[in-house]
């Protein structure tokens, strides 16, 4: 049956919406997540050495106590190769 | 207590202008007196789906300009004697309105009618902004599809964020043996997403279109499902906890009907 070895199209749309609306929410284009990513990566530099590939910046949503509707997050995952030494 | 309601949608041809007229038409035959406005300036349809196309004279801008007292321009409705409709102008544009006009109108019409009931125009801009100005609720009619969901998310937003929050939910124009089959999203799929409560579903029925050509809303026909549905959000609206109804139902009522004719 269709059902089992197929994803309707009825779940297509409900995850397409999901993602589309996280960003739509939190009025952030994946273009401007990079530029984000790219800003952030300049400045964690300055102090750590950080794996640049691993670098995950996503957004979220998390329940809000304003709204019956979830806020957006911004959630970012850098894996820090080595800490840098004092500066002189 | 009078209540101002603004119908809204973000994505035009979603059915904001046939449940406007359902919802007015519902609560005047609720025993409620109600003027419903159409806020779409320049391109005014809730005259013909209420079929009194024929009877305008003067129009919201006539009103707001002063070239005629608020209740020259109002409308009286063919069949409820406790129904009115101002009406669009068709020849000016949105601009002619401000918030503020709205407002102080919405304020007039609180002192003679229950309710206010606001055909918005589609989009999110200055009509929109006018037809929010005045209400003191929202309600959100979507279809069950992702652009008609996604806009109406950017409503809800832009709603709260004019100080109308927790707006109510209308899913229009629902297939329930599409939904069946796995190629429609369900009315809990869509409320799941947008996480507003839920005031009323619509079936996708052709009599809806049928109502239409006549000018005469189908709530006023209580022996079509969509009729019922539409009055059940009327009784909603006043309070009333009153149970969903099952589009399929009609369906399976008439496969047994036919079995047994064959039988």
């Amino acid at each position: 049956m269709a059902l089992f070895n197929k994803k309707t199209s009825k779940s297509v749309a409900k995850d397409r919406l999901k993602f589309v609306l996280i960003h739509d929410r939190a009025n952030c284009s994946p273009e401007l997540l990079e530029q984000m990513r790219i800003d952030i990566l300049k400045v964690i530099s300055k102090y750590m050495e950080v794996d640049e590939m691993g670098i995950e910046l996503t957004i979220g949503a998390q329940k809000s106590d304003h709204s019956s509707r979830q806020m957006p997050t911004l959630h970012a995952n850098i894996p820090i190769k080595n800490m840098l030494g004092p500066k002189h | 207590m009078s209540e101002v309601i603004v119908v809204t949608s973000g994505k035009g041809g979603v059915g904001k202008t046939t449940t406007s007229a359902n919802i007015g038409t519902g609560l005047s035959m609720l025993g409620k007196k109600v003027v419903m406005i159409d806020a779409d300036i320049g391109l005014r349809n809730l005259d013909v789906v209420m079929g009194l196309e024929n009877r305008i004279v003067y129009n919201l801008i006539d009103v707001i300009e002063g070239n005629c007292r608020l209740k020259q321009a109002l409308i009286k409705d063919k069949k409820q004697n406790n129904l009115f409709l101002l009406p669009a102008a068709q020849t000016r544009d949105k601009d002619a309105v401000t918030p503020q006009q709205m407002k102080d109108l919405c304020i007039a019409l609180k002192e003679e009618f229950d309710y206010v009931i606001i055909d918005c125009p589609a989009g999110i801009e200055q009509g929109f902004k006018n037809a929010i100005a005045g209400a003191d609720k929202g309600i959100v009619v979507t279809t069950p599809e992702v652009s008609a969901v996604r806009d109406a998310d950017r409503i809800i937003g832009l709603l709260e964020a004019h100080e109308l929050s927790n707006p109510t939910l209308i899913v229009n124009r629902v297939r329930a043996d599409m939904v069946k089959r796995g190629d429609m999203m369900s009315v809990e799929d869509v409320v799941e997403i947008l996480a507003i409560d839920l005031i009323g579903a619509i079936p996708d029925d052709e009599n809806i279109v049928i109502s239409t050509n006549t000018g005469d809303p189908i709530v006023s026909n209580q022996t079509i499902i969509s009729g019922k549905a539409y009055l059940n959000i009327c009784n909603r609206i006043l309070g009333e906890e009153v149970p969903y109804l099952d589009f399929s139902e009609k369906g399976l009522f008439s496969k047994i009907k036919n079995m047994m004719a064959r039988g």
